[in-house]
C-alpha cells in the first residue's frame, strides 16, 4: 500500500449540486411559459428567444476570452438563463437589432463589467428590458396580439396590454365598468390571452414553473408569495374603498410582469437577499412599489422598476436583517 | 411527525452499507501504538518504559489533570518504545508501542459473558470508576466522560440523553452496538443516570434504524425511567446541542454547554463502555469500529482493541481497493482524511472509510452565486458565505460579531454549496484565529 492519499479537510462528500444544476432547472421551469408564447406568438417569439439566447451566450463568451481574458464560464448556463428572461420581457415584434443591444446591455453593463455572476447588483435582463425600454420606448411598447400574428415577426398585428387599457382609460376618466369589455376576462388573461411581453402573458405557464422551481428546491417561496400577497392585499384594499376606480386584486396578479417578476426576476440569487426574513422585506417591497407605480405612477406597468428599485436595497438588507441564531434568545442560567 | 431538529440540516446519501454485519471480533495484531493523547484536554503521563511487560488493561498512562484521560493497554506484551508515531490528526505524537505476545488480561477484568444488571454503587464511586477506565466521548468528540457527569455547583441536570442517531452516511458501529448489547447499554444508562442524579434518560435514534429502534423500545420497558424516541433522519441531528432541541425542545445557548439547560449527552458507545467498566472492571481498551467503503469486498463491524493499526481493519475487511485515493478515520461529514493506513485506531474512531478515485477530490470551484443555500442548511443559523468572505479578507473581529464561535464544523454548508467553495475551510481559519484573539483578550 502507497501512503500517497487525497488529504484534505471534511466534509469529504458533497451534494452533488452545482450551478450549472440550477440553471439547468430554471430553464426547464421556464419551458412551459416559452410553450404558450410559441402558441400564441409563434414565429416573432421563437426568432426573439433564440436570438437574446445565443446573443448573451456569445457577448459572455466574447467578453470573458478577449477583454477579461479569463477562462469563458458560458458551460454555467447563467447566460442562457439571462437571454430566456430578457427575451421573455420584451414584446415579440421586438426589432433584431433591439434585441442584440439589449443583450449587450445586459452581459456587458449590468453583468461583467460589476464582476461577472454573482458580483452584479442588480438583474442584467431587467436591467437591459428598462434600458431598451428608455431608447426604444416605441417598439418596446408595441405588444402583438396573440394567436391573430403567429406567422408574422415585425409585421405582426399589434393591441394594447390590459394595463394600458387600464391607465390610459382611467386617466382619460372612465370607470371601470365603462372599459369592462375592452379587458379580456380573468380567465382568459390567466391563460394569456391578452397582449403582452412574450413571455408574461401565461400565469398558469408560469405557476407550473413555480412549482418545479420550489419541487427542484431551486428557490424558496418567501419572495413570490410575499409579492402575490402584498400586491392581492394592496390592491385589494384599494379595489374595496372605489371598485370604479381600482382594478380588482386577481386583474393586478394576473396582468404584466407579476407572475415573470414573482417568480423567476425577485427570486435571482445574486440579486437577492440571503434569508427568509430578509426575502420577506423585499417581497413586500417589490409589492408596494409595483401596486404605487401601476396606480399611481407614469408607466401602466411598474414590476421591473420594483425588483431593481428593490435591488439596491439588497446589501443593506443583507447587513442588517440577520438570520435567528441558535441558541440566540435564551440566556445562561450560569 | 417524527421529531428533529428545527433548523438547517441536510440529507447525504446514507451508504449504510454495514448496517446488517454483525460485529466480530478483529484477531490481534502483531504491534500496537498507543497514543497517549487520544482525548480533548492534557496528554497521559507515560508510565511504561521500553522493556516493560504489559498485560491487558494495565494502566500505561496517567491522566494529567481533570480534563485528561488514563490510557490502558490493549495488548499483553512488551513495550517496544515509547516514541512519537503519526495518528490521524497528521501529527507525529507520543504513543506507546507494544508488541503482542499471547492475550492476558489483568485478573481484576470480569471476561464472564453474564450480563450484570445490578447497581449497588453511589454516583461518586460510579464516575470514580468512570474516571480510571479513562472513558472519553465515543462519538468522535472524546471529551472526558467524567468531567461532563461532574456537574458544576448551581447547575442541575434533569435528564440524560443517549445519542444513538449515527447521523454520519457510512458509520454502523452505533446501530451494530445497539442491536448486539441492548441490555449492556441500558445498564449503562441507569448509571450514568445515577451518576448525574436525574430519573429520565432519553435515546435518540434517528428512523434509518427501525431494528434497532424496536428492539431498544421492547427491552427499555423493564428499565425505569428510559425511554426511546425516533427521529426524522437530518444532518447533523447528532451534534449534542441538534439533538437537544429534536428531543426537549431546548435551545443550549450560545457559547454555553447542555447542562446549561438540564441536560447531559452521551453516545450509545460511551454508555456500553461505563457498562464494561462499572460492572466489569474493564478499562476503555477496545471499541467498534465500521469499516467500509462502496469498494470495499466486505464492509464490516470490527471490535478493535486501541492501536490497531488501520491497515489490519481494512485487510480484515476484503484488503484495501486498488482505485483508492482516500481514507477517512470518522464519518464523510466531519472525519479526517489520513496521510497514512498506519495510524492506530483511537478511542474516538467510529469507522474507517476508504473513498474510490472518483470521489476523493473535491470538484473545481465556482464563483459563489449567492443562492442561500449554505445559510439554509446552517442548523447554527450562521451565514457561511458571509463568514468565508470575512475569513478571507482576515476580518475575523468581524467573524466574531458574526457569532463564528458558535459554527460546529457540521460540514452542511460545504457539502451543499452549488459552486464547491470551501466554506468551512475558510469558517475553521477564521474560528482558530478569533480563538486567539479571544484567549489574547483575557491574558
Amino acid at each position: 500500500m502507497d501512503n500517497k492519499f487525497v488529504v484534505s479537510l471534511s466534509p469529504h462528500v458533497h451534494s452533488g449540486e452545482s450551478t450549472s444544476r440550477l440553471m439547468f432547472n430554471v430553464v426547464l421551469a421556464l419551458t412551459p411559459a416559452f410553450a404558450v408564447s410559441l402558441y400564441y406568438f409563434g414565429l416573432g417569439a421563437l426568432v426573439v428567444t433564440l436570438l437574446a439566447v445565443l446573443s448573451c451566450v456569445l457577448f459572455e463568451y466574447l467578453i470573458q476570452k478577449f477583454i477579461l481574458k479569463v477562462t469563458p464560464t458560458i458551460t454555467d448556463g447563467s447566460a442562457i438563463v439571462t437571454g430566456l428572461l430578457l427575451a421573455f420581457n420584451v414584446p415579440s415584434n421586438l426589432p433584431w437589432y433591439i434585441v442584440v443591444v439589449g443583450s449587450l446591455f445586459a452581459i456587458g453593463v449590468a453583468k461583467m463589467s460589476f464582476g461577472g455572476l454573482g458580483s452584479n447588483p442588480f438583474n442584467p435582463a431587467l436591467a437591459a428590458r428598462v434600458f431598451m425600454l428608455i431608447s426604444f420606448p416605441v417598439q418596446m411598447t408595441s405588444w402583438p396580439l396573440p394567436i391573430e400574428s403567429r406567422l408574422k415577426y415585425i409585421d405582426a398585428v399589434t393591441g394594447p396590454t390590459p394595463l394600458s387599457i387600464l391607465k390610459e382609460e382611467l386617466k382619460k376618466g372612465e370607470t371601470i365598468s365603462q372599459i369592462s369589455d375592452q379587458i379580456p376576462t380573468h380567465m382568459q388573461m390567466f391563460m394569456g390571452l391578452m397582449g403582452g411581453s412574450l413571455g408574461e402573458i401565461a400565469a398558469f405557464a408560469l405557476l407550473i414553473g413555480f412549482v418545479w422551481l420550489l419541487y427542484k428546491k431551486v428557490i424558496t417561496w418567501h419572495i413570490p408569495i410575499t409579492i402575490f400577497t402584498t400586491i392581492f392585499v394592496f390592491t385589494g384594499i384599494l379595489w374595496l374603498i372605489n371598485p370604479e376606480k381600482n382594478a380588482d386584486p386577481i386583474f393586478h396578479l394576473v396582468t404584466g410582469g407579476v407572475m415573470i417578476g414573482a417568480i423567476f426576476m425577485a427570486t435571482d440569487y445574486v440579486t437577492s437577499p440571503m434569508h427568509p426574513k430578509g426575502m420577506i422585506i423585499f417581497g413586500l417591497g417589490i409589492g408596494l412599489l409595483t401596486v404605487i407605480i401601476r396606480v399611481w405612477g407614469a408607466y401602466p406597468e411598474g414590476v421591473s422598476f420594483a425588483i431593481l428599485i428593490m435591488n439596491a436595497f439588497v446589501p443593506l438588507i443583507n447587513r442588517y436583517v440577520k438570520p435567528k441564531r441558535f441558541g440566540e434568545e435564551v440566556k445562561r442560567n450560569g | 411527525m417524527l421529531k428533529t431538529f428545527a433548523k438547517g440540516g441536510v440529507h447525504p446519501p446514507e451508504n449504510k452499507l454495514s448496517a446488517n454485519r454483525p460485529i466480530e471480533t478483529l484477531p490481534l495484531p502483531a504491534r500496537v501504538s498507543i497514543p497517549v493523547s487520544q482525548h480533548i484536554g492534557a496528554p497521559a503521563t507515560i508510565l511504561v518504559a521500553k522493556g516493560d511487560k504489559v498485560k491487558v488493561g494495565q494502566l500505561i498512562a496517567q491522566s494529567a489533570g481533570f480534563v485528561s484521560a488514563n490510557i490502558h493497554s490493549s495488548v499483553s506484551g512488551t513495550v517496544e518504545s515509547v516514541d512519537v508515531v503519526l495518528d490521524s490528526s497528521g501529527y507525529k505524537r507520543p504513543a506507546i508501542t507494544i508488541v503482542v505476545e499471547g492475550d492476558e488480561w489483568d485478573s481484576s477484568i470480569d471476561r464472564t459473558p453474564d450480563i450484570k444488571t445490578e447497581i449497588n454503587l453511589s454516583a461518586q464511586e460510579i464516575i470514580k470508576k468512570i474516571t480510571d477506565a479513562g472513558i472519553v466521548g465515543m462519538g468522535g468528540a472524546t471529551f472526558p466522560s467524567h468531567v461532563k457527569l461532574s456537574v458544576p455547583t448551581g447547575k442541575k441536570a434533569d435528564v440524560l440523553i443517549i445519542n444513538g442517531v449515527e447521523c454520519e452516511p457510512y458509520l454502523t458501529s452505533d446501530h451494530r452496538l445497539m442491536l448486539e448489547k441492548g441490555h449492556e447499554l441500558m445498564v449503562g444508562i441507569q448509571m450514568l443516570m445515577r451518576a448525574l442524579n436525574v430519573d429520565r434518560a432519553m435515546i435518540g435514534v434517528e428512523n434509518n434504524k427501525p431494528d434497532a429502534i424496536k428492539y431498544l423500545t421492547e427491552i427499555s420497558s423493564s428499565y425505569k425511567g428510559i425511554s426511546v424516541h425516533a427521529l426524522k433522519v437530518k444532518y447533523p441531528q447528532g451534534g449534542e446541542k441538534q439533538l437537544i432541541k429534536a428531543l426537549i425542545n431546548r435551545e443550549v445557548p450560545s457559547g454555553g454547554l447542555p447542562i446549561d439547560v438540564g441536560a447531559v449527552v452521551h453516545n450509545v458507545g460511551t454508555a456500553f463502555a461505563v457498562y464494561e467498566a462499572v460492572q466489569k472492571n474493564k478499562p476503555l481498551f477496545e471499541r467498534v469500529v465500521t469499516v467500509t467503503g462502496k469498494n470495499l469486498a466486505k464492509p464490516s463491524n470490527f471490535l478493535v482493541r486501541i492501536g490497531t493499526p488501520v491497515s489490519e481493519l481494512i485487510s480484515a475487511a476484503g484488503g484495501i481497493p486498488t482505485d483508492t485515493a482516500k481514507v477517512v478515520n470518522g464519518g464523510p461529514m466531519m472525519g479526517k482524511a489520513v496521510v497514512d493506513v498506519n495510524v492506530p485506531v483511537t478511542k474516538g474512531t467510529s469507522g474507517v472509510i476508504v473513498f474510490p478515485a472518483t470521489e476523493s477530490k473535491r470538484k473545481t470551484e465556482s464563483v459563489c452565486i449567492r443562492c442561500a443555500k449554505c445559510v439554509s442548511v446552517c442548523p447554527m443559523g450562521l451565514e457561511p458565505y458571509l463568514l468565508t468572505r470575512m475569513s478571507q479578507r482576515m476580518m475575523f473581529e468581524n467573524m466574531e460579531h458574526e457569532r463564528v464561535l458558535d459554527c460546529i464544523e457540521c460540514g452542511s454548508c460545504s457539502f451543499t454549496c452549488p459552486a464547491n467553495l470551501p466554506l468551512l475551510d475558510y469558517i475553521r481559519l477564521g474560528k482558530s484565529e478569533v480563538n486567539k484573539i479571544v484567549r489574547a483578550r483575557k491574558n
